[in-house]
């Protein structure tokens, strides 16, 4: 369960970019984020893996307050949250296996083990054949895939996307999609910034909107809302 | 840490020094520029000690006793040497041991002197040794008061010029060291600094995906402290070649006994394996320092 209560953040610049957002998203569900650009979709998914701090209020993460976690705790938490960039953030040096399996090296998992999942999380996102590819040699929509893999391959129970689909055309766009509607049906939450009208208005999940910082609509099976 | 975590940090450390190549390149060549320095440095300093060693312990004060003092006369003196403070051994050379010193010490015209065997004109003495070579003067002061003693002989100036020029050598060489090792560890820091800051979006991700500080940080250990080891094969070559090449040279050359090298075992030794671990240790070190601003994630 993720739960935000009177989150205020205001960046080291001044720019304001959440302005008292309360909110609660139980396990399992499928949320989408809408909003224009610059509303603070970003800094609201930044939020839940501490790669930013709230200026007040506080978060919750499975119990978890992010606002007491101490520094060195910060890991554990990122190990329970896969999270798909919208840059990717792959390592460039390494190969398409060696992002995904760094993963699950970081929690020591077993040679055997590391082996199987990254493979069986290649099957899933269709890249088995690109395994010793370096992400330079790959398609945006790949990379995508990979950031995809990289974050479910340890089964974390909350996946957090930011724009995933941002830089695809709409026939991937759709792939990555239906991966994720089936990490939601094994029971992971899956939260989701996104621009895509279309993607939003015919896959129908909760929508919440933030709009100048605040949530402006919070609907189950809700509309994208905005024109493109 | 499980066991084959360490081995991968090792794995991923050693496969970053080729990944990163000229870097790597840079790092060693700075690694490997220092310590031929230190090991020259060392080399000298530690030779330079020996030796004002040797000439420390072989300051020895003769005291010349006069022909008037009979054989109690001596006994008397002898004893009273040995009462002064500081005094580490007194030995008594009668004057047939004297001049066949002499005899020995001038080779081959030393034999003109065996003419004087019939009728030695030589003193008696007693060689004396301080405990601590600095004190030598002063017992040599001491020893000159006493009855029967004709001259007291040690080459004053010699002594004295020796100490001061040990005491000087041992102060800058000391010196020389450590400001090598901290420029070396300077040099590296930032060599490594700037590996690591063309990474510092790689670590960011890292942190991102969940790892810890330690997990990122022992890779660069690794390849920190392999940078100090490879740099330490092109100076610990030279020692070993080089210094069997001074030890000749200096062999053939001097002929005074106190300009003595260091016998090459196990000395060229010791000092390779110091080197190996000087580059290690500021391997480490340089990239301990520089890697600690960029896991601020």
């Amino acid at each position: 369960m993720i739960l935000m209560k009177d989150v205020y953040k205001t960046y080291a610049n001044g720019v304001t970019a959440l302005n008292g957002v309360n909110v609660k998203i139980e396990q399992g569900e499928f949320v989408y984020i809408v909003g224009p650009s610059g509303a603070g979709k970003s800094t609201f998914v930044k939020l839940m893996f501490r790669e930013e701090k709230p200026s007040s209020g506080q978060i919750f993460i499975n119990d978890i307050n992010l606002s007491e976690l101490k520094e060195k705790k910060i890991p554990y938490l990122r190990r329970n949250i896969g999270v798909v960039f919208q840059d990717f953030k792959l390592l460039p040096k390494l190969s398409v296996y060696e992002n995904i399996a760094f993963a699950l090296e970081v929690i020591e998992e077993s040679p055997r083990n590391i082996r199987n999942r990254v493979m069986d999380v290649l099957e899933v996102v269709g890249l088995k054949n690109k395994a010793r590819s370096i992400p330079d040699e790959l398609s945006g929509g790949e990379q995508q895939r990979v950031s995809i893999a990289r974050a479910i391959v340890n089964r974390p129970k909350i996946v957090i996307a930011d724009e995933p689909t941002g830089n695809l055309d709409p026939e991937t766009s759709l792939d990555i999609l239906k991966t994720f509607e089936s990490i939601n049906d094994s029971g992971t939450t899956v939260i989701m910034a996104t621009h895509s009208k279309a993607i939003v208005n015919r896959f129908k999940k909760r929508v919440i909107a933030i709009e100048d910082g605040v949530i402006a609509r919070d609907e189950q099976r809700g509309e994208y809302g905005y024109e493109v | 840490m499980k066991f084959r975590t360490f081995l991968r940090h090792v794995r991923v450390g050693c496969s970053n020094i080729i990944r990163n190549g000229w870097m790597t390149v840079a790092s060693v060549g700075a690694v490997t520029t220092t310590l031929i320095l230190v090991a020259v440095f060392l080399a000298l300093i530690l030779n330079l000690n020996e030796m004002a060693k040797n000439i420390e312990d072989d300051v020895e004060i003769q005291t010349l006793i006069d022909h008037t003092a009979n054989e109690k006369d001596v006994q008397n003196l002898g004893n009273q040497i040995e009462e002064i403070n500081g005094v580490d051994t007194v030995f008594f050379s009668s004057n047939d041991d004297e001049l066949n010193k002499l005899i020995e010490g001038m080779g081959e015209e030393g034999e003109a002197w065996k003419l004087l065997e019939q009728d030695n004109p030589l003193n008696h003495a007693f060689i004396v040794r301080a405990k601590n070579p600095q004190d030598t003067e002063k017992i040599a002061d001491q020893i000159k008061e006493f009855d029967h003693v004709e001259k007291v002989v040690f080459g004053q100036d010699v002594v004295e010029q020796l100490f001061k020029f040990n005491n000087y050598a041992r102060t800058i060489g000391v010196v020389l060291i450590v400001a090598l090792v901290f420029t070396a560890i300077f040099l590296i820091s930032n060599t490594i600094k700037i590996t690591i800051m063309a990474r510092s979006k790689e670590i960011g991700i890292m942190k991102l995906v969940g790892a810890t500080n330690w997990f990122i940080r022992w890779p660069f250990f690794i390849e920190g402290m392999l940078h100090g080891i490879l740099g330490s094969i092109l100076p610990i070559t030279l020692i070993l070649v080089g210094y069997h090449y001074v030890e000749d040279a200096i062999a053939k050359q001097v002929s005074f006994n106190f300009v003595e090298v260091i016998p090459y075992s196990p000395f060229a030794w010791q000092l390779s394996l110091l080197i190996l671990a000087i580059g290690a240790i500021i391997g480490i070190w340089g990239s301990v320092m520089s890697i600690r601003k960029f896991l601020k994630i």
